[in-house]
């Protein structure tokens, strides 16, 4: 049980900036979900933290303590890797025993360790096995068993999911929160999956390219993003994003669209005429007789709800999340824009005020 | 799953199998079966005529203290050369592999040799060794040490065995590097995280999981240095000084060509032989089952 500060690191692989300066204060027995499109460095920051790369420049204090020097046995951390990185010619018990064999650990306390840690995990049965007899969720068990077993002060996970089958994802996922919970280990959880992180974390960060654009939690980062990008990376399906620009003295946006609509929460800064982005999720969007008409271009039912993406007038395209049956490609639907549900960015995509 | 193909008639399979069939018969079958063949006769003094004699020459063989010499200094030879090229090979293997840990185009090009070179690098290998090795012994005596391996047979030992394990060391090279770079980083990222310093991951990671490699590699160099250093020990000191370099192969040689004793030489081949098929199927039982990932 610890806490993890990163201060400013950076990381540079030859000229190619990975990390440009990541800040981040993880407390005590908290999950944190670093996710973000591919490529963007997660990995890298997770490497950083368990000691497997070097930062160019930056520090990581575990507990307070600097330990950006230290090698990864003398960070006392586990890590869980997305192809579970077993050991092939040990058995599961020996892959979970290794560990601990090696702090010099006696035999039947690590025989005690292995023995709670496999029933907490349901491989009680499977400790005499080889890696290659396990399924896939098997090994991801192992893999979550060895890191368990080792009482860590970190855990760090790679994207551990990313190779199992949809069911046994949402299984596991539910899992590993209920055991993070339980133990209360401080936990850096990297995924590209966006589900997984609204559902995992405690508090997400959300990376884009090599930058934490926000720190937050999942409800926050959902209803407050910092910028476009957030707001289009988190949510299913994505923002929409309407073109518009100040008036009425800040009070309100001009909709390339058409109409002029007020804010529901107050008065942003800037002259009338200044650019703007307004973002609008799918789901707020409402069906309502006065509405704007929407031309339907492409239908998604998905049962109780029916996803509709079309164009508004200024031929801006939308989506929109609706509680009715399926309407024909070509129909016109008159859609609000409820003002309450309104993001405003400014040119450059940040996140104004609201 | 390999798709099985099932023939109509016999005539295509046999046609197919035939270019095989005739290089293995007339380049193996054949030869071997000479030796056999001799291995039961005995010739006159003058080659004249042949008798029949049973197992009498490989009695006399298995009691002619020279041929047990030969043995001996055969099991000290192979295991020197096995140990010698297999460490060697392993340890710049090891090095190689950090060095170039993800670097495909070092890889590539490391491993290439080995596609393309055998033949040739055989040649090179061989003529490195040729009798003008003197560079060498010239060094040593300059530094003071008596340097002649044409008077003492430990010196002679030791310069055959060097020869002939260098010769293999490129081999078993490219081998324990394609081993190596076979094990995912991440798994030894795993130890290095579980508190596994470098030579601990070595000994409890690395070296397990190139154990299937290193089996196949000893009985390949076993096999090398008891049937394929005939040349190596005949450029370098023809068996010499005395017997001291003489394996059992190079005996078969000066029996069989230099002493024309033909029954005696045939009946050594034949005894090669048999230590040659023990070692392969040993081989193959233990490769099969050794694999255990
Ligand atoms: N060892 C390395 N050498 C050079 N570039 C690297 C190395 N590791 C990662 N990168 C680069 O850094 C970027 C971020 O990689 P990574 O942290 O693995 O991304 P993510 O895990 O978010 O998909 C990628 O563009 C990748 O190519
Ligand atoms: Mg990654």
């Amino acid at each position: 049980m610890a806490t993890l500060t990163l201060s400013a690191v950076r990381k540079q692989f030859g000229s190619t900036q990975v990390l440009h300066g990541i800040d981040l204060d993880v407390a005590d027995g908290e999950m944190i979900v670093v996710v973000g499109a591919s490529g963007c460095g997660k990995s890298t920051l997770l490497r950083i933290v368990a000691g497997l790369e070097t930062p160019s420049s930056g520090i990581v204090r575990i507990d307070g303590r600097d330990v950006t020097a230290l090698e990864p046995a003398d960070r006392d951390i586990a890590m869980v890797f997305q192809n579970y990185a077993l050991y092939p010619h040990m058995s599961v018990f020996e892959n979970m025993a290794y560990g601990l064999k090696i702090r010099g650990q006696a035999m039947p306390e690590i025989k005690r360790r292995v023995a709670e840690a496999a029933e907490m995990l349901e491989i009680g049965p499977l400790l005499d096995r080889k890696p290659r007899q396990l399924s896939g969720g098997q090994r991801q068990r192992v893999a979550m068993g060895r890191a368990v077993v080792r009482e860590p002060k970190l855990f760090l996970f790679d994207e551990p999911l990313s190779n199992l089958d949809a069911k046994l994802r949402v299984q596991m996922r539910a899992e590993i929160r209920r055991l993070q919970k339980r133990l209360g280990v401080t936990s850096l959880f990297v995924t590209h999956d966006q589900v997984e992180a609204m559902t995992l974390g405690d508090r997400l960060v959300v990376m884009h390219a090599g930058r934490a654009a926000q720190v937050a939690s999942p409800m926050e980062v959902w209803g407050r993003p910092a910028d476009t990008y957030v707001a289009g990376f988190i949510g299913s399906p994505a923002m929409n994003f309407l073109q518009a620009t100040l008036a009425g003295g800040g009070t309100a946006a001009t909709l390339k669209a058409g109409p002029t609509i007020a804010f529901a929460d107050g008065a942003r800064p800037g002259a009338d005429g200044t650019p703007l982005t307004i973002g609008i999720r799918p789901e707020h969007v409402t069906v309502s007789p006065d509405g704007l008409p929407l031309t339907v271009d492409l239908v998604e039912p998905l049962g109780s709800e029916t996803v509709i993406h079309g164009r508004l007038p200024g031929n801006e395209v939308l989506v929109a999340r609706l509680p009715i049956a399926a309407s024909d490609i070509g129909a016109v639907l008159p859609l609000t824009l409820p003002a309450s549900a309104f993001h405003v960015f400014d040119a450059a995509g940040v996140r104004m005020g609201g | 799953m390999r798709k099985k193909v099932i023939f109509k008639g016999i005539a295509l399979p046999w046609l197919l199998l035939l270019p095989q069939l005739v290089i293995t018969g007339v380049f193996f079958f054949w030869p071997a079966g000479q030796a056999i063949y001799g291995s039961f006769l005995r010739e006159d003094a003058f080659g004249l005529s042949r008798e029949f004699v049973g197992l009498e020459n490989f009695r006399d063989v298995l009691a002619d203290p020279n041929y047990l010499a030969a043995g001996w200094n055969t099991v000290v030879f192979s295991s020197s050369v096995a140990i010698g090229a297999l460490g060697v090979a392993l340890f710049l293997a090891v090095q190689a592999d950090k060095a170039i840990r993800g670097a495909d185009a070092y890889k590539t090009m490391l491993i290439w040799p080995y596609a393309v070179a055998p033949a040739v690098a055989a040649v090179l290998w061989l003529f490195m060794f040729h009798p003008q090795i003197g560079l060498f012994g010239k060094a040593l005596n300059g530094i003071g040490i008596r340097w002649d391996y044409k008077v003492n047979g430990d010196q002679a030992m030791l310069l055959v065995i060097m020869a002939a394990a260098w010769k293999q060391v490129s081999y078993n090279f490219i081998f324990f590097l394609a081993g190596l770079q076979s094990i995912p980083r991440a798994v030894l990222e795993a130890a290095a995280i579980d508190g596994a310093r470098p030579v601990r991951r070595f000994w409890t990671i690395i070296f397990p999981l190139l154990a299937p490699t290193s089996f196949f590699l000893l009985v390949v160099n076993i096999v090398y240095a008891f049937f394929d250093t005939f040349g190596t020990i005949h450029a370098l000191t023809q068996g010499g000084p005395g017997q001291a370099t003489s394996t059992l192969i190079y005996k078969v040689y000066v029996d069989g060509v230099q002493n024309l004793n033909f029954g005696a030489s045939a009946a050594q081949s034949v005894i090669l032989m048999a230590i040659v098929v023990a070692l392969t199927a040993v081989q193959f039982r233990f490769v099969e089952r050794k694999v255990h990932y």
